[in-house]
């Protein structure tokens, strides 16, 4: 582990925390676009937690010490699965320290404290939050653990490095591989909190999930719960990019490649984002009792995707 | 080698001793349960601690002739690697129990409950468990195991005046003699082809086929009710939460743990795992008690019950990880079986710790409140903060989620599962993925499960006046769930020299091991090679430190400080009720929809005589209706013919052992 690669490593952290605002940026831009509106730019997701980092806190009496250290737990835990995602180059130290599955441990522990927060306060809406979080995860994550498991069954690896090298040097196309996909982009939508399975824009509590678990939140918790939401759009946009569609990736750490590496992500996460966009604007809101169909949809496309592979494409 | 001997005797002597002090806690001196009998038992534990960790690190073996019994069946003790690590395992938890019971206990002392009992049979049920690790023959183990059975039939049955505990401990009662059976048909088996009762014997035959899988269904059979397998689970949730809090840890944590030793001895060490099928047979049972383990934990309301279904989830997911081991060595790929036994034996330990922990925890939660339905909690985690901290710490580790314990042990597993491409058979290439499936859904249905348990109890509002009345538990039992929250901590941080103390179990049982994948050992776990997988719990750890230190130091830059405390926010209505929080029904609701099919769910929604509607919510295991109902039919039948044998005169009695000898008498002389 040379000190090279430890500061590509904090490079690649430091891009996961400032493009992620942006990425959300864009979604939103091209939706509004989409929506024949003018929208706000960009920069907007940004400047909301500029703002609420300079917002006083409050906390409700009812609270324990629990409900103030969330915010930090969850920012920081996908801060840390982001950096074990690789966005520019593959062979950084940050993507040797765990592989895939410590990446769903560590956003299952960020989910984990989220909903317990939701439930501290003692209101109803937090509750439902959390019971609604946690059922939606309870399908999403074996998801992912499946899909991405299928690249690695033929990777040899489960480490996302490995996948990755491995996908750059065989590339083909594999049907097993569209399931796999399709399962991936499913699970990203529910997890993310977007539409059909959540609506980040509404606080109708009927159909909340997210953002009833981080109603009574507010100040700089509030932008660190924000920002590490945008963070992990930001992250499972990578890891859709890079281990499917991992052309232009650094395999070296030269600035040269980076830069390739940083202009090749770019274009693929505006392309993810905007189709992000188009289809939470044909799409509309599912209620909540129909998201289980969703979710067992993904569910089901991650395990004949990985099924599929063991049987028909890995030869003995 | 004396020294292994007299660690090891003397946790045997030190559990009697204490079994035998207990029965001296009597009216007059009830203290003395607290005083002599329960240090004795953690020192017991100690004893047994150090002798297992002796074993592990020397990878020394022995075996002791007791000077007792007949000429021809001696009683003989013998000390591996295998029963090193259980005596270890043992020994850790009793420790904390020990301490841990002396401030649980204090209660007991003006109730009507018999204290020499729990004193007496505590002991006895240490004793008898360091026993059945250590015996080095059939015999030994057998004795052993009825007695386990039996003095933990008392401690569950300790408060008989609730009915439903006396239907739990004989429920148990049950169940435990025919597992008992079932494994001393095992033996027989085994005994009858080496003509010897001891293990070494047993050991050094080749059974036939046929009867080698015979005695593997037997033993699987027997040591997987022991454990708590699905369909044989039944006991579990009715005998656990009966117990006393400390004795529910020690059996949840321990007891269940016994049971993995049997079936690692007989089917490992005595048998040898050479047939994959029976891999196939351990690892379809494994995956479906942990998914309908934790299923059935999501479901419940009661602290206690809900655990004891967790440890179903538990065990399930143990003997996936042997499962996958028996596959890999039945096939012909040791190494891949050393790491599967080694994801499941490192699991073992994990649930040891951490179910410990946690009964430990809802044992605190009945000390101070008297409450063990989780819609009457809220709120403790104030109340209690010491239990609170350490109940989280618990919760995250059962949930396998970094860094803590859990996850290591599901990531080894999931390790293993992924390496079944090396397999040809396509069948084998398709289950063991779909074992990794129910893994991953079993992991993130624990997680949900165990939301709900901290954030209904420990987290909003106290729902009942006794819960807002709770109080601190005393320092010993503090002390005691410290202790395992300290070891579940540590065994999440140095996954790799806590592989390196296990792996003489695989080196004795298989005669192979993993090799360091290099220097920084201790550092790095790669159970393959270092390109495939590796993690680093250590490096996790400090990332996640170094990043929070950085967001804290960032956030004070420019921002208000200060953290002003309101009302949280009440919808613009009237202000919220704590009995507006979700409940443990409510929370659980979502999911119990999606699996209804697999549960037997019954809502009713009724008039009470005042008019207001009552809601009435039962979910249950629909294993008992499916398998039990229709033996228990069929039982009552036969019995009912049988019983037409007793009509009460004497003649008929006369005259059905006359016929009876007649019968043998003919018998006899053809």
């Amino acid at each position: 582990m040379n000190t090279a690669g430890i500061a590509f490593s904090v490079l690649q952290g430091l891009a996961y925390v400032l493009l992620a605002p942006l990425l959300l940026g864009w979604v939103g831009k091209v939706k509004a676009t989409l929506q024949n509106r003018r929208g706000a730019g960009v920069l907007q997701p940004a400047r909301n937690v500029y703002k609420l980092l300079g917002k006083e806190t409050r906390v409700a009496h009812t609270a324990s010490p629990l409900f103030r250290i969330t915010p930090y737990v969850v920012f920081v835990a996908t801060l840390l699965a982001a950096a074990i995602v690789p966005l520019l180059a593959t062979n950084l130290p940050s993507a040797a320290v765990a592989d895939i599955i410590v990446v769903a441990g560590l956003l299952g522990l960020a989910r984990f404290f989220l909903a317990l927060a939701g439930m501290d306060v003692g209101t109803a809406f937090g509750g439902m939050g959390a019971s609604r979080e946690m059922m939606v995860s309870s399908f999403a994550e074996p998801a992912l653990l499946m899909a991405v498991f299928t690249l690695a069954w033929s990777a040899h690896s489960t480490n996302l490095a490995g996948i990755i090298d491995h996908q750059l040097s065989d590339a083909r196309l594999l049907p097993s591989m569209l399931f796999a996909l399709a399962s991936l982009v499913l699970v990203a939508v529910a997890e993310t909190g977007r539409i059909p399975v959540d609506n980040p824009s509404t606080h109708l509590e009927l159909t909340m999930i997210h953002e009833a678990m981080i109603l009574e939140y507010s100040g700089r918790h509030l932008a660190l719960l924000e920002w590490a939401a945008q963070i992990r759009l930001m992250l499972y946009g990578a890891l859709i990019a890079n281990i499917f569609f991992p052309w232009g990736i650094a395999t070296r750490p030269s600035l040269l490649a980076l830069a390739m590496g940083m202009a090749a992500i770019v274009g693929k996460l505006l392309i993810l984002g905007a189709g992000l966009a188009l289809s939470e604007t044909v799409a509309a809101k599912m209620r909540f009792f129909k998201t289980p169909i969703f979710l067992s949809l993904a569910f089901l496309l991650a395990l004949i995707g990985l099924l599929s592979h063991v049987i028909l494409e890995s030869g003995g | 080698m004396n020294a292994m001997w007299t660690l090891a005797g003397g946790s045997l002597v030190l559990a009697l001793a204490s079994a035998l002090s207990g029965l001296a806690a009597t009216e007059r001196r009830p203290a003395l349960l607290r005083q002599l009998s329960l240090p004795l038992f953690t020192l017991a534990g100690l004893a047994a601690l150090v002798g297992g960790l002796w074993v592990l690190g020397t990878r020394a073996t022995g075996t002791l002739q007791l000077p007792l019994g007949l000429p021809w069946l001696p009683w003989r003790l013998h000390l591996d690697a295998l029963s090193g690590f259980f005596l270890a395992l043992i020994g850790l938890l009793s420790i904390a129990v020990g301490i841990y019971g002396r401030g649980y206990v204090r209660e007991f002392e003006n109730g009507r409950d018999s204290l020499p009992a729990l004193g007496f049979f505590s002991g006895l049920f240490l004793f008898s468990m360091l026993l059945v690790v250590l015996a080095g023959g059939a015999l030994v183990f057998m004795v052993a195991w009825e007695l386990m059975t039996l003095s933990s039939y008392f401690l569950v049955a300790f408060q008989h005046e609730q009915a439903a505990n006396r239907r739990g401990a004989f429920l148990y009662l049950l169940m435990g003699q025919m597992g008992g059976v079932f494994i001393l048909l095992a033996f027989g088996v085994l005994a009858s082809f080496a003509g010897s009762f001891s293990f070494a014997a047993m050991r050094s035959i080749h059974l036939p086929g046929v009867w080698a899988s015979i005695a593997f269904v037997l033993a699987f059979i027997g040591f997987g009710m022991k454990a708590g397998l699905v369909p044989v689970h039944t006991w579990l949730p009715e005998a656990h939460p009966a117990a006393p809090s400390h004795i529910s840890a020690l059996m949840s944590g321990v007891m269940l743990k016994v049971a993995v030793y049997g079936f690692l001895r007989v089917i490992f060490d005595l048998l040898g795992p050479s047939h994959w099928q029976w891999g196939v047979v351990v690892l379809v049972i494994g995956s479906i008690s942990a998914l309908l383990g934790v299923l059935l934990a999501l479901m419940q309301n009661d602290l206690k019950r809900l655990l004891a279904y967790s440890s179903t989830e538990n065990l399930g997911i143990i003997f996936i990880g042997l499962g996958l081991s028996m596959i890999f060595i039945g096939t012909g790929h040791a190494v891949l079986g050393v790491l599967a036994l080694l994801a499941a034996l490192y699991h073992t330990l994990n649930h040891t710790l951490f179910k410990g922990l946690l009964f430990m925890g809802a044992g605190a939660i009945l000390h101070s409140t008297h409450e063990r339905d989780l819609d009457q909690m809220g709120g403790l985690l104030r109340r209690m903060p010491w239990t609170g901290w350490f109940f989280l710490i618990g919760s995250i580790s059962i949930s396998g989620l970094p860094p803590l314990n859990g996850f290591v042990s599901e990531w080894l597993t999931f390790q293993a599962a992924l390496q079944a491409w090396h397999l040809e058979n396509g069948l084998l290439r398709a289950l063991i993925p779909l074992a990794a499936v129910a893994l991953a859904l079993t992991g993130a249905l624990a997680a949900a499960c165990f939301v709900k348990v901290y954030g209904i109890a420990f987290l909003g509002r106290a729902r009942s006046r006794h819960v807002r009345r709770a109080h601190q538990v005393p320092m010993s039992m503090r002390i005691g769930q410290g202790l395992l929250a300290a070891l579940c901590v540590a065994a999440g941080l140095l996954p790799a020299s806590i592989i390196t103390l296990l792996g003489g179990v695989p080196w004795q049982l298989l005669g192979t091991g993993l090799s360091p994948a290099d220097a920084q050992s201790w550092l790095w776990l790669t159970p393959i090679s270092k390109t495939a997988a590796s993690y680093s719990a250590p490096l996790v750890l400090m990332a996640l430190l170094l990043l929070f230190a950085a967001t804290v130091i960032f956030l004070r830059r420019g921002a208000v400080r200060r953290v002003r405390r309101s009302d949280p926010w009440d919808g613009g209505f009237a202000p919220p009720t704590p009995r507006m929080q979700y409940t443990a029904a409510a929370f659980a609701q979502p999911l119990r929809r999606v699996f209804a099919p697999l549960l037997q769910v019954e809502e009713h929604v009724t008039k009470s005589p005042d008019g207001s509607p009552r809601y009435r919510l039962q979910v249950t295991d629909r294993t008992i209706d499916l398998l039990y109902t229709p033996w228990v039919r069929a039982m009552d039948r036969i019995t009912r013919y049988i019983a037409r044998l007793q009509g009460g005169h004497l003649r008929a009695y006369l005259g059905w052992t006359l016929g009876a000898l007649v019968l043998l008498l003919w018998m006899v002389l053809l």
